[in-house]
């Protein structure tokens, strides 16, 4: 779709939905090798595992005790905590993500590099209440309640601050002026209402949206 | 499913017995969430509650209504739920596309959820493609409407009343055999398997569509809005004194996310 200027807009099927009735045109042969392959697709991709390593068995019995969890989602996000918060005299892997999906696959190693794709939680040694997440890998749009339903699940979430950590392309921050003319990169936030604290930047202004694993 | 605000001392927020549902099917255009967009904004809805739900695309944003720099910080998710106890109104505004295979649990959820609360009707929203309308189709009014037969009885000839065009029905094998006519809503999105399983559960569900294309779909949502008007009454129509019709196009109020919805400024270097 073309906007007022000419620049391309992606505007994918709105009608939101695979036109599944189309399908009734398919063979049972057909309809048998597309179910076979959902199946594969869901077997390998489905499930997400939420692994901690400090407890026997390397799966959380009791929830953990969080005051402060950081989240950092997408590899800038994870490059900033590597570069400038994570250390190994401060900081202990507590916990790995592993999942499966088209894009990304982790592992369950905690040993990982900078380009790998990981899922990994740290928990600082001076106090065990403060934890962090960096999250370099995509999580799919399928996968996203899933890994917040597992990830918080395993937390006791009374008096939990959450910060999350994220980055967005410039060119999709929308501004009454052009985004070539912004001074980048920018801080913009959003808060829920319980938040009280000074926030560090302007809030991010409608019509501007955040969508995926943050929004999530 | 539904999760109610914490609006201290008003319980009665989430009582929703007797109460219209008003809501959008995600369609070709978006024009029954920009409808919707339309009603909330200008009626001033109060937000009641969400759905939380893992059916749907999330999505985070400011509050999409504000007004003032105070009511321009709350934040709005993809499916909220908006109420006006005075016209007996509970709007559902749905935000993000469904995630793959997750529409039919969807439905069925949110069925059962208008059955729990006791809505009297469900009134949806919705659009299909107007490259798929047949010759009569082209001509005349783009606006059609669906009754299922319990909703039928109750406001059947109201709509006829109205002039109002109901949705045509289909050949099930055109050209092969004319007799078995079914519904077809092409680009309607979810509208089709609500509005069959509304009719198998007894629920009562109109649905109000527009024929329209992807674009500028701002006037396919007046006009949609301006239709829903003609029967709900949501808004007076005035008469307009200028040129003596009754357009309440104006009296719509377009909320605050909707600029920029074609692109940013220009760079000026461009010049």
């Amino acid at each position: 779709m073309a906007t007022f200027f000419g620049e391309v807009v992606v505007a994918p099927s709105r009608a939101g939905l695979d036109e599944e009735e189309e399908a009734r045109e398919e063979t049972p042969e057909d309809r048998e090798i597309r179910r076979e392959l959902e199946k594969k697709r869901c077997r390998r991709r489905g499930e997400i595992d939420v692994l901690w390593t400090w407890r026997s068995g390397g799966r959380a019995e009791e929830p953990l005790v969080c005051s402060r969890f950081i989240v950092a989602i997408g590899r800038n996000a994870a490059a900033f905590l590597s570069s400038f918060i994570l250390d190994s005299v401060c900081w202990e892997v507590v916990g790995v993500v592993k999942l499966w999906n088209e894009w990304c696959r982790t592992s369950s190693t905690t040993n990982v590099l900078p380009t790998d794709s990981f899922c990994l939680f740290y928990r600082l040694i001076s106090d065990p209440t403060v934890l962090l997440c960096q999250c370099s890998c995509y999580v799919a749009e399928d996968q996203q309640f899933q890994w917040l339903e597992k990830v918080f699940g395993s937390m006791q979430k009374e008096g939990l601050q959450v910060t999350i950590l994220s980055t967005c392309p410039v060119a999709d921050y929308k501004t009454q002026e052009s985004t070539l003319t912004l001074a980048s990169p920018f801080l913009k936030a959003l808060k829920t209402k319980e938040f009280q604290e000074q926030v560090c930047c302007p809030l991010l202004e409608q019509p501007n949206i955040v969508r995926d694993l943050p929004a999530a | 499913m539904f999760v109610p605000c914490d609006r201290g001392g008003l319980s009665a927020a989430s009582d929703f017995e007797g109460f219209t549902l008003l809501m959008p099917a995600v369609s070709v255009g978006n024009v029954g969430q920009l409808a919707i967009d339309l009603v909330i904004s200008t009626l001033d809805m109060t937000k009641v509650g969400y759905f939380y739900t893992d059916c749907l695309v999330p999505m985070v944003g400011n509050n999409p209504y504000a007004t003032a720099e105070e009511n321009s910080t709350e934040l709005s998710i993809n499916a909220e739920v908006y109420s006006l106890p005075a016209k007996k109104l509970v709007v559902l505004q749905i935000r993000s596309p469904f995630i793959k295979n997750k529409y039919r649990p969807f439905c069925e959820t949110l069925l059962s959820w208008v059955k729990s609360s006791k809505c009297a009707r469900v009134v949806l929203l919705s659009s299909s493609h107007a490259y798929q309308r047949d010759d009569e189709q082209l001509l005349g009014t783009p606006l059609r409407y669906l009754l299922t037969p319990d909703l039928e009885k109750a406001v059947g000839g109201l709509m006829q009343e109205l002039n109002w065009k109901e949705m045509e029905k289909v050949a099930a094998y055109p050209g092969i055999n004319d007799t078995d006519k079914v519904l077809h809503i092409p680009g309607g999105g979810i509208t089709k398997l609500l509005f069959t399983e509304s009719c198998s559960k007894g629920i009562q569900m109109a649905v109000l569509l527009k024929f329209c294309s992807e674009g500028d779909n701002i006037p396919d949502a007046f006009l949609l809005v301006n239709y829903l008007n003609e029967w709900l009454q949501l808004i007076k129509s005035e008469v307009s004194t200028s040129n003596n019709s009754t357009d309440p196009s104006s009296q719509w109020k377009i909320p605050s996310s909707w600029r920029l919805l074609f692109g940013n400024g220009l760079p000026p270097a461009l010049f």
